[in-house]
């Protein structure tokens, strides 16, 4: 097993200006399972695919371990690449199955039988080693494919959308199991996906890349709580934050005709007269008290039992209209066409320069 | 529920709406489905009758159905071989309003055959060296044009009988790609890789249900690809520099690529050293050249080896009848109307659906050049046409679309890691081997 660095990497297309990949640092520790999300066209994939050493790159080096592999063939990097591809063999047992690629690779019959074996346990499929595949369910078909990737023993797993052909209800089970697995077997493992809810609940830490550029590396609750920027701000979270452009005050911001307090050094770190703020649609209060923070007028409420969120749009002082959502009370909310009144939760506002997009205040229990 | 079903298609074919739709792939009934051999395949998929012709049809996500519809559609713009996209059928509903997996319909490919059809008991180290040979062409011409496969395979490739050797022909193009800039070094030895290992794996499959040749080595075998493509790709892409006085060297290349059946549409001269040597590099390169030489002068479509089968019977024909001096075009009409087209119309009906004509023909000649080995004596057309249907034509199965009964449940096809369904379509293990039927 390997940590693996980007170190400056950078991938420019032929005929291309702007890099598809510029200029990433980025490490993944040993064992650590590291998901690169983004939306589509950001370099996630192409990312892995330098890694891979499917794509070229341009500038920089990517090592596995101690070892710089920029230039080294895709097959010699000792990387596996999983779930892809990957159909079992009617007439072989799931032992052969599992270890043919060993056989290829001139690997002898007696650590095959180990390697197999060892896999088997971790996967749960030591009693059917000796039969067809055929003779499995589809959970236990499953897991046999990932034997093959296991038993090659690679010092790093890298996915690429594994998940995104599946039905709903079929990804969040497979997703469990392939973190649970990653875990078990300790294997440093760079995931990519467009889905930031597959990068929340998997990664141990998550990269969120755009345009080429890596945005911001950090835990699922760093990203969560502490967006280094307006697009992590935008990106991660489901209902996305909700993110206006806000007069400064005295002492803070305004909702409304309300104001909410922000420390003065970071008012006077942001360019113009303006910030960014955001508020999670889970951290607002909500109130029917006119002059209560920023007025919304709501135009639906979604009842999901417990909870319920709430839609609107709030017209901000230059005369935009922004929507929101909130999160309110599955039975006690308003309804259609009623005004409400907007104030984050105290210490859950984030503050973002409203030109360079930066994130002004420490953390948003700070606010 | 039809009326919600999405149907996507360059022309719609109405037999299409005929098909039950509303209906799992796995539990349609047997007057629709039609009974094909095929490879390994993640989805299920079957195959159906539809108005005179064969479709074969994969269930899976509404994205990747897109996708390879028009992944499919590109390929063949760029006349790559591979099966012909059909349709796309999305929002399908069965009969209580539940949703259906989308479906990418596409042709069966008359006369194409898996790799696990090409064999009747056990498949032959030179009938699987064939196989590894025709798939690197396929995966040279692929790579040439920027197409990055992720899944070569046996499998996923169709095979049509090539005067001796095959043409492959792509059937798959679910995990490909299309790179405008072309592809890198690194992702084309990773293609090669898959193939080898894919490739070693459906070897050892078979062998492991008895069904290859004591003699084959399945790792041996899936190396083959990998020399066979290098060797390709460095002819067909690799840039020579030589000395001036040794110009011949460019026609040479020339040569040695159309021998392969390449034509070179574009080369990259340009002396360097002040003028002493020069440099070359082939820029763009067509597969066909011999197919597309026989479609000139006879207008007969036909694979690259057979066409160059045929060339080579149109030259001799040339060559005894003294007419070099004529205009090709002319010689190759006649040697149409007084030698091709009497073999083809001597073959009975009931027995035009064995193999393509040009690959009678090809076989034809085989068989009277094999005559005239044991007789010792030059055999007319007209005896060696009679004896080859008889002896040889009338015993072998049909391969236009190779039938037989309607097999119970679902078609044999192995599973991914994931399946795209809750229920895995059941592999084709110990079922009755479908070569039995044929």
């Amino acid at each position: 097993m390997a940590s693996v660095t980007f170190d400056k990497a950078t991938r420019l297309y032929p005929g291309s200006t702007k890099p598809a990949v510029d200029s990433i640092d980025l490490q993944v520790a040993d064992g650590e399972f590291l998901v690169l999300v983004g939306p589509s066209g950001c370099g996630k994939s192409t990312s892995l695919r330098m890694l891979a050493g499917l794509e070229e790159v341009n500038d920089g080096n990517i090592f596995i371990g101690d070892r710089n592999v920029t230039d080294v063939p895709p097959k010699d990097r000792d990387i596996a690449m999983v779930f892809q591809n990957y159909a079992l063999y009617p007439h072989m047992t799931v032992a052969e199955n599992m270890g043919f690629a060993l056989k290829i690779a001139g690997v002898n019959k007696d650590e095959r039988a180990e390697r197999v074996l060892e896999a088997a346990k971790l996967l749960d499929l030591e009693p059917y080693l000796s039969r067809k595949p055929k003779a499995l369910s589809g959970g236990q078909r499953q897991r046999v494919a990932m034997g093959r990737a296991i038993v090659r023993q690679p010092q790093v797993f890298l996915m690429d959308e594994p998940l995104s052909n599946l039905d709903a209800k079929l990804r969040v089970q497979t997703r469990t199991q392939i973190a649970s697995l990653q875990r078990r077997l300790g294997v440093t493992t760079v995931y990519v996906t467009h889905d930031q809810t597959e990068a929340l609940t998997m990664g141990d830490r998550i990269a969120v890349l755009k345009d080429g550029v890596l945005q911001q590396v950090g835990s699922p609750r760093d990203l969560y709580e502490k967006p280094q920027n307006v697009f992590v701000a935008g990106f991660i979270g489901s209902p996305a934050m909700n993110l206006f452009s806000s007069d400064m005050a005295d002492g803070g911001v305004k909702f409304g005709s309300s104001v909410v307090n922000l420390d003065r050094k970071f008012l006077q770190a942001a360019h113009g007269s303006k910030i960014t703020v955001g508020v999670r649609p889970e951290d607002v209060i909500v109130s029917t008290t006119p002059g209560d923070g920023l007025e919304i007028e709501v135009d639906l409420v979604e009842e999901l039992g417990a909870d319920g969120y709430l839609y609107g749009h709030a017209t901000t002082q230059g005369g935009e209209r922004t929507d929101i959502v909130a999160r309110v009370d599955g039975r006690l909310h308003p309804h259609a066409g009623e005004k409400v009144y907007l104030l984050p939760q105290p210490g859950h506002l984030h503050a973002f320069d409203a030109e360079t997009g930066v994130r002004l205040n420490d953390a948003a229990a700070i606010g | 529920m039809a009326g919600t079903l999405n149907i996507t298609a360059a022309t719609v074919d109405p037999a299409l709406l005929d098909l039950p739709w509303h209906i799992p792939l796995g539990t349609w009934p047997s007057e629709n489905i039609a009974t094909l051999p095929k490879g390994i395949s993640r989805h299920l998929v079957r195959f159906a009758n539809m108005s005179g012709y064969v479709v074969a049809i994969k269930e899976t996500t509404d994205e990747m159905a897109k996708g390879e519809y028009e992944m499919l559609r590109v390929l063949q713009r760029l006349e790559i071989p591979c099966v012909e996209p059909v349709a796309v059928i999305t929002n399908r509903l069965d009969e209580d309003g539940k949703p259906l997996m989308s479906v990418l319909v596409t042709r069966h490919l008359k006369f194409s055959l898996p790799y696990r059809a090409l064999f009747s008991q056990t498949l032959r180290p030179d009938t699987a060296t064939r196989l590894a040979d025709a798939l690197a062409v396929l995966l040279v011409r692929l790579h040439i044009i920027g197409f990055f496969w992720g899944d070569v395979s046996l499998s996923n490739t169709l095979f049509r009988r090539d005067a001796g050797a095959f043409a492959a022909y792509l059937v798959d193009a679910e995990t490909g790609k299309l790179y405008n800039g072309g592809l890198s070094n690194g992702q084309r030895e990773n293609d090669l890789e898959i193939a080898r290992v894919n490739i070693a794996g459906e070897l050892m499959d078979l062998a492991a249900g008895g069904h290859v040749d004591e003699d084959l080595d399945p790792v041996e075998t899936s190396e083959r690809i990998v020399a066979q493509y290098r060797m390709l790709w460095r002819e067909l892409t690799g840039s020579e520099q030589f000395a001036t006085s040794e110009r011949w060297r460019i026609s040479e290349r020339v040569n040695r690529l159309n021998a392969l059946g390449f034509d070179i549409e574009e080369l990259a001269i340009r002396t360097v050293e002040s003028g002493a040597q020069v440099h070359i590099q082939p820029k763009v390169v067509d597969a066909g050249h011999h197919s597309r030489r026989l479609l000139r002068l006879t207008g007969l479509d036909a694979q690259e080896n057979q066409a160059r089968r045929l060339l080579n019977d149109l030259d001799s024909y040339t060559a005894r009848y003294n007419k070099q001096d004529l205009d090709e075009e002319q010689v190759a009409h006649e040697w149409l109307a007084r030698v091709f087209e009497p073999v083809v119309r001597a073959i009975p009906r009931d027995l035009r659906g064995k193999l393509e004509p040009a690959e009678i023909f090809h076989q034809l000649l085989e068989h009277r050049w094999y005559m005239s080995q044991q007789q010792s004596r030059d055999i007319p057309l007209a005896e060696a046409v009679t004896a080859y249907v008889n002896d040889i034509l009338r015993h072998r199965r049909d391969e236009a679309t190779v039938i037989g009964s309607p097999p119970t449940g679902a078609l044999p096809a192995v599973t991914d890691t994931i399946p795209v369904t809750g229920q895995i379509p059941v592999t084709a293990d110990e079922e009755e081997d479908w070569r039995t039927k044929v």
